[in-house]
């Protein structure tokens, strides 16, 4: 290409005078070298890398095939029995499959947390299997779960507008409608709260990034990590359920501390 | 027990409070006095203590009580302590909770101890006699009588008020004329207005966009997908001059339903947006917020009394003491694609009042 437009400058024009495409012809040679260049060094490592996403999502349809087909339908179509999960994102397997809450043990009000069935690498095949079938969420990115450097207030009080009402603002968990719950928050991590604020688990509603941005979402976390690591001020919170705990402890022990005072003032000594 | 003292048959002198061992004489009063009432079955008898009979027991029950002293008193001294010894840093809760916890245990121990000791005391060490006392007669003597009749007869003389009844009606008057200020002041604690025009007036009004709480941002339809749902105040209540007042009227929930869902009644076929609803957050019965949306049943469930609401029937009471459902906030959207209310809520928002029909 370069020798092409070098020898038409050379036909057209005087010599010594270059072509005024020739600027333009010596950078798509440049360009063309480079980028050919990379794509020589570089087209194993993507290769590699292509080869183990397919089998990543192979292994994953392997997985899915096994222990969600049932349910969910061999093209995750759904049936009657569950809901079909295309477009459910890998942020949504990730959670459901990683806190346990998938595959579910028994049908019930909702879906219980039990011992996590599958293994990180599982888990993550299963998740890239279901984002290859429907685009959806995402898994998080690192940088909004380490609840630091955002603004644990700004978290607390979107916590309180948005969340309170059902997990408690303490964030100890509450009851919901026919045996439904909001689970307590304590130990959840900062993966799973993130991906159902973005996914609405079960009954959950939806915090979609336009409702609480990516940034307002890792201020909750933020906040719950506070609430994790902060000793409460007023010594025991009896599961900090509020009036019904509280109520209960003072009506058995303060109240019976009181009965057993009263009778033993009374009692005539020995 | 109610007798007058100076006639009781069982005490020995005139004016003694205290009479040992022994049940005191009724006499028959004006009480109805039954032909087989029970008998005084009197104090059981006497059982000395241990400490009445052993000197020894005695003497330890002593260091027992004075221990108990000591105790109120190391109690005390290590409040102080620990006041200086847990000081309270400001940002570090731990360093609080240490401060109450070991101050009050120190505080706890210090008046537990002389109470103990103090009650320890009366009951194994003081005299383990039965006591009764007996009621004081309230009757004053004759000549106190007498004197206080006196007193008023005197004073009536001298201030004519039996005699001169121009000035004893002007004064009933003027006590009776004195209140009225009160009554004017209080009138005004009620509302002023028909509460119906009060509660139902909100912030709301036709063409204010719906804005996120807290922040205040616009609403775009787009944001909300399936299952979403907004707490929402409406556009420029941060900055109005009753904030916290006119939130607890005009919180909105705004929740994105599929549109076949939704059941609408007449009349409110325009109400909603393509499947997004908004409605009053304040309950129908006694006013909390109503925000616990449970997104696939489509049930609002109250957290004070568990009514519960179904948004797809127009939030119709399907449980629990509200009686009537939430009232609906009719939306739609501007030009530029944002959430904006059609109108002020159509109804008086929150409980039941009497002035109110339904």
């Amino acid at each position: 290409m370069a020798t092409k437009a070098a020898r038409a400058s050379r036909r057209s024009q005087p010599v010594g005078r270059r072509h005024p495409l020739a600027t333009v012809a010596l950078l798509l040679v440049g360009l063309l070298g480079t980028g050919g260049a990379y794509a020589l060094f570089t087209s194993s490592a993507t290769a590699e890398t292509s080869a183990s996403a397919e089998a990543l999502v192979e292994e994953g349809g392997k997985l899915f095939a096994a222990n969600c087909a049932t349910c969910h339908g061999l093209d995750l179509e759904g049936t009657t029995q569950a809901p079909t999960l295309i477009g459910v994102g890998a942020a949504a397997t990730d959670f459901q499959v990683g806190t346990g809450r998938m595959p579910l043990a028994i049908s019930g009000p909702q879906a219980e947390q039990k011992p996590v069935q599958f293994t990180e690498e599982q888990i993550q095949a299963l998740a890239v299997y279901v984002a290859s079938q429907g685009p959806g969420p995402a898994i998080p990115a690192d940088m909004y779960l380490t609840g630091e450097g955002y603004d644990v207030s700004n978290g607390a009080e979107l916590f309180r507008i948005n969340c309170a009402m059902c997990h408690n603002v303490a964030g100890a968990g509450g009851a919901l409608t026919e045996g439904k719950f909001a689970p307590a928050l304590a130990d959840v991590t900062a993966k799973h709260a993130y991906e159902a604020m973005l996914t609405g688990p079960q009954n959950m509603p939806v915090f979609n990034d336009t409702n609480l941005t990516p940034e307002e979402k890792a201020d909750i976390i933020t906040y719950l990590k506070y609430l994790d690591e902060t000793p409460s001020v007023g010594g025991f919170t009896l599961g900090s359920l509020g009036p019904v705990s509280e109520g209960l402890f003072i009506w058995i022990f303060g109240l019976g501390a009181i009965v057993a005072i009263t009778v033993w003032l009374t009692a005539k000594s020995n | 027990m109610a007798d007058d003292h100076g006639d009781t048959a069982g005490s020995t002198a005139a004016g003694k409070d205290v009479e040992q061992h022994g049940a005191p004489a009724h006499s028959a009063g004006t009480a109805v006095v039954a032909t087989d009432e029970v008998p005084n079955p009197g104090f059981p008898p006497h059982r000395p203590r241990v400490t009445d009979l052993d000197p020894k027991v005695d003497k330890q029950q002593e260091r027992r009580v004075s221990t108990m002293f000591l105790l109120s008193i190391v109690g005390s001294v290590l409040a102080v302590v620990a006041y200086f010894v847990f000081p309270i840093e400001p940002g570090n809760m731990q360093s609080v909770r240490n401060n109450t916890l070991f101050l009050g245990l120190g505080i706890t121990l210090g008046l537990l101890g002389i109470g103990i000791g103090a009650v320890h005391w009366s009951k194994a060490l003081m005299q383990g006699h039965d006591l009764v006392e007996q009621r004081h007669g309230t009757r004053g003597s004759e000549e106190t009588r007498a004197k206080a009749v006196e007193v008023f007869t005197l004073g009536n003389e001298d201030s004519g008020f039996g005699r001169r009844t121009l000035l004893r009606r002007s004064l009933i008057g003027a006590l009776v004329v004195t209140p009225l200020p009160a009554i004017v002041l209080f009138r005004d604690l009620a509302p002023a207005d028909n509460p119906v025009t009060l509660l139902k007036h909100t912030f709301w009004e036709e063409g204010m966009r719906l804005t996120r709480d807290p922040s205040g941002t616009p609403i775009k339809a787009s944001d909300l997908t399936i299952g979403s749902a907004f707490q929402v105040i409406p556009e420029g209540l941060n900055d109005s001059e009753h904030r916290i007042e006119e939130k607890a009227k005009a919180s909105v929930l705004l929740v994105r339903l599929k549109p076949e869902d939704l059941e609408v009644s007449e009349g409110r076929e325009d109400w909603n947006y393509d499947g997004i609803v908004a409605y009053s957050k304040i309950c129908t019965h006694v006013g909390c917020p109503v925000a616990l949306y449970e997104q696939q049943t489509h049930h609002l469930l109250c957290p004070c009394h568990q009514s519960q609401f179904d948004i797809k029937r127009e939030a119709a009471v399907i449980f629990g003491p509200a009686k009537r459902p939430l009232p609906q906030l009719p939306i739609t959207v501007d030009s530029e694609g944002y959430l904006i209310a059609k109108s002020d809520f159509t109804e008086p928002i929150g409980p039941s009042f009497w002035e109110r029909k339904l």
